[in-house]
Formats: structure tokens, C-alpha cells, sequence
């Protein structure tokens, strides 16, 4: 009992630790890709902590909502990612909450996002608060239909079960779950403002659209997006980690040894993803927001089609 | 306990809508001072109040098959009779909680009416009408009652009869309210058959699969106009809209409400086991509906209208359920039926606490600022916190996401799609997948929407003078919302207790029931076994509040406390113009884009004057309505070109009338003669 929770909570920990990290990871690789030398691992702690020594600027008209909100989507996406198997499946609150809970916990911090973006009342706020949502109403659909591929493929919607399933003998490969992996991937892609969808790294007024959102963001608030931030990219991979290369995850209640080599696994696991994920940055060009949709469409109809073939496939009983 | 304590509750819940159609008359008198509406809308909250307890005693009492109350009022040869059975008797909870809620904060609002006597006196007589189609336990009653929430839903919509545009939304209504009307009728003609038994109990015994089919269409028309099923939806933006709010709350959390009770009704219980084909157009109409709805809304810039588009979406959320459960209990699949079923149900119940909740706030902003236009808006989570915070609990929820309500109904919906390929037909297999693929774009586009709504309402800078000087509304109002704001997070948290509330419904409609939910740890939900899918909001709710506590209290500890207001930021170019933020328009120019274009045929044209020139760049957009397009104006023009013909008969002599007269008579006796 209490070492079921010992678990639990260092998984809570573990992705509280380890999201800056991953930031950290891919800007390196990013960097090394494009011949420059790039600022060590772990300048993503030193940014966080620098932002919160400093002075918070508010604008004069901001409301409770701007100040609390950074909070509140921090603790959404910190729970969605406690959801989501990390080194071991079946933990003491996994059953909490199924693959649909997850998605829905992410909409609610880009709901709350959204809206503090309005707050202030600048364009720039507006201009990303309506793309966001723009993107977010085909990547959702998106997300959610490949979520029911899985479903359907696994019998659950609980992604331990889910994991278990794909461990198993039954799994097999399927060509709808190769459609639902590349719907996820370019869900992730659209979701986590990473090129061609979005530029991490812009300032470039017209072309961004998560960073318009955090514009007047500054100090501790700062911080705490884009912590939240960090911790969603961490969420998607972990989460494609877990449900496509799931070898390695430990089971419920394993054993000190085998969360150690679960451990182990799902570092090598993110590591070899952040860099496909920049490898794949560094290859193609930004897209026109306009052609966003058509990108996000595509999942949306990959997604659709993973769910129509096994609909079609399964004999009734 | 037994019979005689339900015939008892039947009772006491036929006096509470004889005390309702009593307070109608009493509305006229009481309606000419404030403290007179005043005390008729506390009367309706208690007497709702207590209708609310009798039904859910009714609902949760176990034991046989109710007996009906009989009263010697009806047809020539029949008995009026009224009574709850658990169907009935859960729509009956859902409706009088949320209008109890509702006159409550009537109590406040509708103090400020313009005219009191054009809206006190009906606001009962609208109450009694929808207890009146839930008590009926006849075809006859349910009719009346029927009927009578019609007229009085009318009166209501027409009571700001100066404006052109209510008279037109009245008139819609009128037209659109009778057609349904003669749908319904024309089915419970065909229920009861040749022997005319009008009794629901008789025609249960009569019911046939073949007369079953023809009823489901005329339900779909029926039911589904006044529930505000796509392409039947017309009226209802313009007519919900149009009443007062508090009104509008009633019409559009409640009355539809009382239209999916007629569909289950009539298709579910009366119309004998159903065909498999029959889910195909009910999914096909909700899946429609609910794209539509949600995309009609995104367009719109009057905060009441859009609510009232988001009804169109909702309803058909609803149907989604309504229509996976009848394909499931057509292929005796009972517990995938009964899941379905209690995802469309308790959809009602989400949708009824929400969508009133955010008719009140819209009142509450029309109230202080005299508009519904979200152009002129902005700003106002300053100067009505209390509003702002009620109308964000509804925004969360009716975008369905955790920990609200919301969420839950739709999670369930979700599960049910997932069990479809268990069924045996390759149709509704092949067209179920698209259906949850709908389901989840117009989920992700109400979160788009209802951004916008607060967003342009309550947040950013004042739009307009009237904006700057609005006051927060009245104590009754405020906790009226407040109350919903809390039962929207409730019920989220607590799915249990509601899952098994409607499991006698599920019952009686589909033959099965979920296994009991409220006894699980941690009030859990898990609809088929844990191994496939469980969610427990409470839980969750219980983590998001300690993953909230544990970053603010590190942020307290370890960040620094100084806080700085200054102007904005914006990039360096901030503008001291509110007409530089982006507007509702702006804000859903990107959706209506990729959506806009193919579903409205939205095309902007830019009259863009030659450099150097000064004349004024201009914008225009065209949105085109194509169901109002293809369905309504062919049918408006026929009519009025027809009319227009029959006009000249106006002016003939009185020797052409007669000749008509006699040319009909030899007519008719020619065809009498030939068919005999």
C-alpha cells in the first residue's frame, strides 16, 4: 500500500522533474543539428529560476483570471501527465482517469490559456487566443479519434490497459494504429508549437501563436507557463512512448528493479524521440497559419480511418 | 412502499400544476406591482421546488408499475389521466430543479420588465403546460399539455412585441409550434389505432414494429422541431432569444428538454421494439445538428442568439445517445443501450443546469448594459465578478471539460460509440464512426465558442460607454447563478448518484441498467468493467485542487513577491484604443475560414482603394443560412405566390360566389359519385 503510493508520487515528481530537461534535451539536439553549440541541458531549471526571482509586470486592466490562470493550467497539465504511464503501468491513481480524461484535462488548460490571453485586451493576445483555438478544433478531433482507434484496438480506454494489450500476444501490427501513431505524432507536432506549426523560438509578430498567448506574461506567471509547457511536450511523448514502444514499462507493483529498468527505458525511449521530433523541426519550413488546418486535417481523417477499418474489421459476435 | 404512496405523489404532483395554472389568473392582478410578480415567481419556485421532490420520491421509490390518477375532464369517451412513471418522473426532477432555480432569479430580474402583465401572467401557465406533458398519461393530456406550453412559450416570446424582429420570431415559432404539433398528433392517431384507445397502457398494448416506423419520422418532426433538430431548427434562435432571459432560460433549458421527453416517449415506450434502421436517421439528424449548431454559433456576435445555437448543438449531442441507443436495443444489446441511454439523459439534466445558468448570465449583462451584441461588450469580470465567475463555471462546462458536468455526459457518450462495432448491421458500423468524429469536432468548437463568448463579453477593455458603466446585478440573480454555477461542479464530481438515478428509466425504455455507480470507491464511475474504462471526477477534482495548492505554494516559497502594474506590453505597440482588440468577428474569422467557407459559402471581398488614394478600405462578408436557403424561403415564396393568386377572390360579385359555390357542390357530388 504505502510503497504503491511511493511509486505514485515519485511518478509525480518524475514528470514535475524531468519536463525542463526534455526542453533542455531537444533545444541541444536542435542546436547541434544546426552547427551551433547551444546553451547546456539544463538552462531550462536556470531560465525557470531566474524568471521567478524576478518581478512579476502586470498590466494596469488584468483581471484575477490573468494572474490565477498560469496556476490553474500548470495543475491540469501537471495531473494529465501523472495520468499518463511513465516507467510502470497501473499505478495507485491511473484508474482515476481513461485516455479521454487525459485529452479532455489538456483542453481545459488551452480553454484557461485561451482566455487569459483575452484578459488584457491587447491584438496580439487575441490573434493567438483565436488561432490556438483554431488549431485545437481539428487537433482535438484529431487526438480523439486516434485515441479511439487505440481504443477499440485494446478493448480500454485505461491506458495501462491499453499498454498491457500492446505488450501482449494479441497486439499484432495493425495498419490502424501505423494511421493512429502518425495522427498523434502530428497532433503533438500542432499541440506543442513546434515547427512547421508553430516556432518556439519566434518573435516574429504575424507567425507566432502560443508565445502571442504568454505576451504579457512576465516573472513567476512566466515561469509557471512555461513550465506547463514543457510538461506538455512531455506528456505527448511519454504518452506515445507508453502506448507504441511500450517494452520495458514495468508493471503494477513490479519491484524495485524492474522500475528501474523501466526507468531506464523510458529515458532512452524520450531521449530517441525529442530527437526525431528536432530532426524532423530542422527538416521542413514553417508553415502559412492558413495551411495549419489542412496539416491538423489530415490527422482528423487518419484518425477517422484507423477507427472506420477496425469498425469494419471486427466480426460481430 | 407501495402503490398507494405513488398514487399518492401522483396526486400531490397534479395539485402542484392545478396551484400552477391557478397562479396564472393571480398573475394578472399580482403582475400590476413589483412585490406582486415578485411573490408569483417565489410562488413558482416553491411550488416547482416541491414538484422537483414529489418526482424524484416517484423516481426513486421502488415498485410496480405506477396507477394513474384519473380526473372526468377529456375526450367524449375517455378519462384525463396523470401520473408519473420513472420516465416521466426523471424528465419531471430535471425540469422543475432548473426552474425552480430559474424563478428564482425571476424574483430579481423580473422586476425590471417593461411590461410585467405581458410576461407574469404566463410565466406559470408555461410551467404547468411542461408538468402537464410529463404527468400525461394519456395521448390526450399529453397533447393539451402540450399545447398549452406552446401558446404560453408564444405569449412569452411576443411580450416585446414593439420590436419588428421578435413579432418575426413569434410568427416562426406560431407556424413551426403548429406543424409539430400536427405531427405529434397525427402519431398518437396512428398509436392508437383503429380502436382509438388514447391511454398510453392501451397503446403499449397495441404497439407495432410497421405503424412504429411511420411514428418515429412524425417524432423526429414533431419532437425534434420543438427540440431544435437541424433542419427544424429555425425558429428557435430567433423565438429563445427573444423573450425575456429569464424566459429564454426556461425555453431553452427547459422546453427542449420537454421535446426529448416526447421523442423517448413516443419511440421508446410507445411505439412497440424498434427496426434497426430506425438509429440511421435519428443519428444522421443529431450529427447534423450538432456540427451545425455549434458552427452556426461561432458566426454569431449576439451573446443570447449564440446560447440559443448552442441549444441547437446540444439537442444534438442529446440524440447522438437517443439514436446509439436504439440501434443497441433494436440488436438486444441492453447494457450498451442502457449506457446510451443514460449518457442522452443525463446530457438533459448537464444541458438544462448550464444553458440555464448561462441564459441568467446573458440577462444579467443585458440588464446592465442594455446589450447582447458581444461587439459592444468587454471588460465587464470587473465591474460583475460575481456574473464573470458563474458564467465561466458555465462556459467550463458546456464545453465539456473536466471537472464540470458537462464532461461527464459527453465521456459517456463517448464509451457508447466505443461499443458500437458490436453491432451486427454494416450501415449504422460504417456511420457511427463518423458520428463520434462529429461529436468531437463540435466538442473542440464549443471550447472555440464559449472562448469567445467570455472572452468578448467579460474580458479585455470596454468596448462601448455602456460597457464601462455596468453594475453588478441584483442578490437574487447572483445567487440564482451562483446555485447552478455549484450544482454544474456537483454533478461533475458526483456523476454517481445521477447515473443511478436514471437507472429506472434505462429500465424501463431498453429493458436493462448500468450496474449501480454511487457505491464504488471514491464515487468512481465505471460503466462496463474497470479493466475498460473508469473516470472518477472527484478524484480528479480532488488532484487538480492539490496539484494547484502544492505550484502556488511553491511559488509563494521559492519566487519573488513584487508585483508591478504598468500599461501593457503588446509587443511594444500598445494601443490605448479598445477598438484595437480583436472582436467576436476577428476572433472566429480563422474557423470560419476552414469551416465558413463550404458549410455558409462565407466569402469576404476587400475593396482595397489604389495607394494614394483616400477613400475607405472596406470589408464585406457574405454568410449565406443554405438550410434557411434550400428549405424555407421555396416554401414561403410558394405560399405567398399562391396567395397572392387566391387574392383576387377577395373582390368578386356576388353572382361569381355564387357560381363558385355551385360549381364546388356539383364537384363534390361528381366525385362522391364516381367513388362510390
Amino acid at each position: 500500500m504505502i510503497q504503491d503510493w511511493l511509486t505514485q508520487l515519485s511518478q509525480v515528481a518524475l514528470v514535475l522533474g524531468l519536463a525542463p530537461l526534455l526542453s533542455g534535451v531537444t533545444r541541444k539536439i536542435r542546436a547541434r543539428l544546426l552547427r551551433r553549440r547551444g546553451p547546456s541541458v539544463v538552462q531550462p531549471y536556470r531560465d525557470l529560476l531566474k524568471l521567478i526571482h524576478k518581478e512579476a509586470v502586470v498590466a494596469e486592466n488584468a483581471s484575477w483570471l490573468f494572474r490565477s490562470a498560469p496556476y490553474a493550467i500548470f495543475a491540469t497539465t501537471w495531473v494529465a501527465a501523472t495520468l499518463v504511464p511513465t516507467f510502470a503501468t497501473g499505478l495507485t491513481l491511473s484508474g482515476a482517469a481513461d485516455l479521454i480524461v487525459i485529452v479532455a484535462l489538456l483542453g481545459t488548460a488551452r480553454f484557461l490559456l485561451a482566455l487569459a490571453a483575452l484578459d488584457v485586451g491587447t491584438s496580439f493576445g487575441g490573434i493567438g487566443s483565436s488561432r490556438e483555438m483554431m488549431f485545437a478544433s481539428l487537433a482535438e478531433p484529431a487526438m480523439l479519434m486516434a485515441v479511439f482507434t487505440l481504443s477499440l484496438f485494446a478493448g480500454s480506454t485505461q491506458l495501462s490497459s491499453i499498454s498491457t494489450f500492446m505488450l501482449g500476444p494479441n497486439a499484432g501490427l495493425s495498419i490502424s494504429i501505423a494511421l493512429a501513431l502518425i495522427a498523434l505524432i502530428i497532433v503533438t507536432i500542432g499541440e506543442n508549437a513546434r515547427i512547421p506549426v508553430d516556432n518556439p523560438a519566434t518573435h516574429l509578430e504575424l507567425t507566432m501563436v502560443h508565445e502571442a498567448m504568454i505576451l504579457e506574461y512576465s516573472g513567476r506567471h512566466l515561469a509557471v507557463i512555461e513550465a506547463a509547457a514543457s510538461m506538455k511536450l512531455l506528456l505527448y511523448l511519454s504518452l506515445i512512448a507508453c502506448v507504441f514502444v511500450p517494452w520495458g514499462t514495468a508493471a503494477a507493483g513490479a519491484g524495485v528493479l524492474a522500475y528501474a529498468v523501466g526507468l531506464g527505458a523510458y529515458a532512452a525511449k524520450l531521449a530517441a524521440f525529442a530527437f526525431l521530433l528536432v530532426l524532423f523541426e530542422t527538416a521542413v519550413a514553417k508553415m502559412r497559419v492558413f495551411r495549419v488546418p489542412e496539416f491538423l486535417g489530415v490527422a482528423l481523417m487518419l484518425g477517422l480511418l484507423g477507427t472506420i477499418l477496425l469498425f469494419v474489421s471486427r466480426v460481430p459476435r | 412502499m407501495s402503490l398507494a404512496s405513488h398514487y399518492c405523489l401522483s396526486q400531490l404532483a397534479a395539485s402542484g400544476v392545478g396551484l400552477l395554472l391557478a397562479l396564472a389568473p393571480i398573475g394578472i392582478f399580482a403582475g400590476r406591482r413589483p412585490l406582486g410578480s415578485r411573490l408569483t415567481y417565489a410562488a413558482c419556485m416553491l411550488i416547482c421546488s416541491g414538484l422537483a421532490g414529489v418526482a424524484l420520491m416517484a423516481l426513486l421509490t421502488p415498485g410496480p408499475r405506477l396507477e394513474s390518477i384519473q380526473i372526468p375532464l377529456g375526450l367524449p369517451l375517455g378519462q384525463t389521466l396523470l401520473g408519473f412513471d420513472p420516465l416521466s418522473a426523471a424528465f419531471a426532477v430535471i425540469i422543475n430543479v432548473t426552474t425552480a432555480i430559474i424563478s428564482g432569479y425571476a424574483i430579481g430580474y423580473g422586476a425590471h420588465a417593461r411590461e410585467p402583465l405581458r410576461i407574469v401572467p404566463f410565466y406559470p401557465a408555461f410551467i404547468a403546460g411542461m408538468n402537464l406533458v410529463l404527468l400525461a398519461q394519456d395521448a390526450f393530456s399529453f397533447l393539451v399539455g402540450w399545447e398549452f406550453m406552446s401558446l404560453a412559450s408564444w405569449a412569452l416570446v411576443i411580450s416585446e412585441h414593439d420590436s419588428a424582429a421578435n413579432r418575426r420570431a413569434a410568427l416562426v415559432y406560431l407556424i413551426m409550434a403548429t406543424g409539430g404539433a400536427l405531427a405529434l398528433l397525427l402519431a398518437f392517431g396512428l398509436l392508437a389505432g383503429p380502436e382509438g384507445g388514447y391511454a398510453f397502457d392501451q397503446i403499449r398494448r397495441v404497439a407495432s414494429s410497421g405503424v412504429g416506423s411511420i411514428v418515429l419520422i412524425l417524432a423526429l418532426v414533431g419532437a425534434g422541431s420543438k427540440a431544435g433538430l437541424v433542419p427544424l431548427h429555425a425558429w428557435l434562435p430567433l423565438a429563445h432569444p427573444a423573450a425575456p432571459s429569464h424566459v429564454s432560460a426556461l425555453m431553452s433549458g427547459v422546453m427542449t428538454k420537454v421535446a426529448v421527453y416526447g421523442f423517448v416517449r413516443l419511440v421508446f415506450d410507445l411505439s412497440g421494439p424498434p427496426l434497426w434502421w430506425w438509429s440511421i436517421p435519428v443519428l444522421l439528424a443529431a450529427g447534423i445538428t450538432a456540427l451545425l449548431g455549434v458552427l452556426y454559433a461561432l458566426m454569431e456576435h449576439d451573446l443570447k442568439r449564440l446560447l440559443a445555437y448552442h441549444t441547437v448543438e446540444n439537442i444534438g449531442i442529446i440524440f447522438i445517445g437517443l439514436g446509439l441507443s436504439l440501434a443497441f436495443k433494436a440488436s438486444a444489446l441492453g447494457t450498451a443501450a442502457a449506457l446510451a441511454l443514460v449518457a442522452a439523459i443525463f446530457h438533459v439534466f448537464n444541458h438544462s443546469l448550464f444553458k440555464s445558468l448561462l441564459f441568467l448570465g446573458s440577462g444579467a449583462v443585458l440588464n446592465a448594459t442594455g446589450e447582447r451584441d458581444m461587439e459592444h461588450l468587454g471588460g465587464l469580470i470587473h465591474r460583475m465578478p460575481v456574473t464573470a465567475v458563474a458564467f465561466l463555471a458555465g462556459c467550463i462546462a458546456i464545453s465539456a471539460l473536466p471537472p464540470f458536468n458537462g464532461f461527464v455526459s459527453e465521456w459517456l457518450t463517448f464509451q457508447a460509440i466505443l461499443l458500437s462495432p458490436q453491432l451486427p448491421q454494416w450501415v449504422p458500423r460504417l456511420l457511427v464512426p463518423a458520428i463520434g468524429a462529429t461529436l468531437a469536432c463540435s466538442a473542440a468548437l464549443a471550447a472555440a465558442c464559449f472562448v469567445k463568448a467570455f472572452g468578448m463579453t467579460f474580458l479585455g477593455r470596454p468596448r462601448s460607454g455602456i460597457a464601462t458603466a455596468a453594475r453588478e446585478t441584483d442578490r437574487w440573480s447572483r445567487s440564482a447563478m451562483l446555485i447552478f454555477a455549484a450544482l454544474c461542479l456537483l454533478v461533475g464530481v458526483l456523476p454517481g448518484f445521477v447515473i443511478d438515478s436514471i437507472s429506472p428509466v434505462t429500465q424501463m425504455a431498453v429493458g436493462a441498467q448500468l450496474t449501480p455507480q454511487s457505491a464504488l470507491p471514491w464515487f468512481r464511475i465505471i460503466p462496463i468493467n474497470p479493466g475498460r474504462s473508469a473516470y472518477d471526477g472527484l478524484l480528479l477534482f480532488v488532484m487538480i485542487l492539490i496539484a494547484t495548492a502544492a505550484t502556488a505554494f511553491i511559488v509563494r516559497r521559492f519566487a519573488s513577491h513584487a508585483l508591478r502594474r504598468s500599461p501593457a506590453w503588446d509587443c511594444g505597440f500598445p494601443d490605448a484604443s479598445p477598438a484595437t482588440q480583436y472582436t467576436a468577428g476577428s476572433f472566429a474569422q480563422p474557423i470560419r475560414r476552414v469551416f465558413g467557407s463550404v458549410v455558409f459559402r462565407a466569402r469576404e471581398h476587400v475593396t482595397m482603394p489604389k495607394p494614394g488614394d483616400t477613400a475607405v478600405a472596406k470589408l464585406r462578408l457574405d454568410l449565406h443560412d443554405s438550410v434557411w436557403e434550400a428549405l424555407y424561403l421555396p416554401v414561403i415564396h410558394s405560399v405567398e405566390a399562391t396567395t397572392d393568386r387566391l387574392n383576387k377572390l377577395q373582390f368578386l360579385t356576388i353572382r361569381n360566389y355564387l357560381t363558385l359555390v355551385f360549381a364546388a357542390l356539383v364537384l363534390l357530388l361528381i366525385i362522391v359519385g364516381t367513388l362510390q
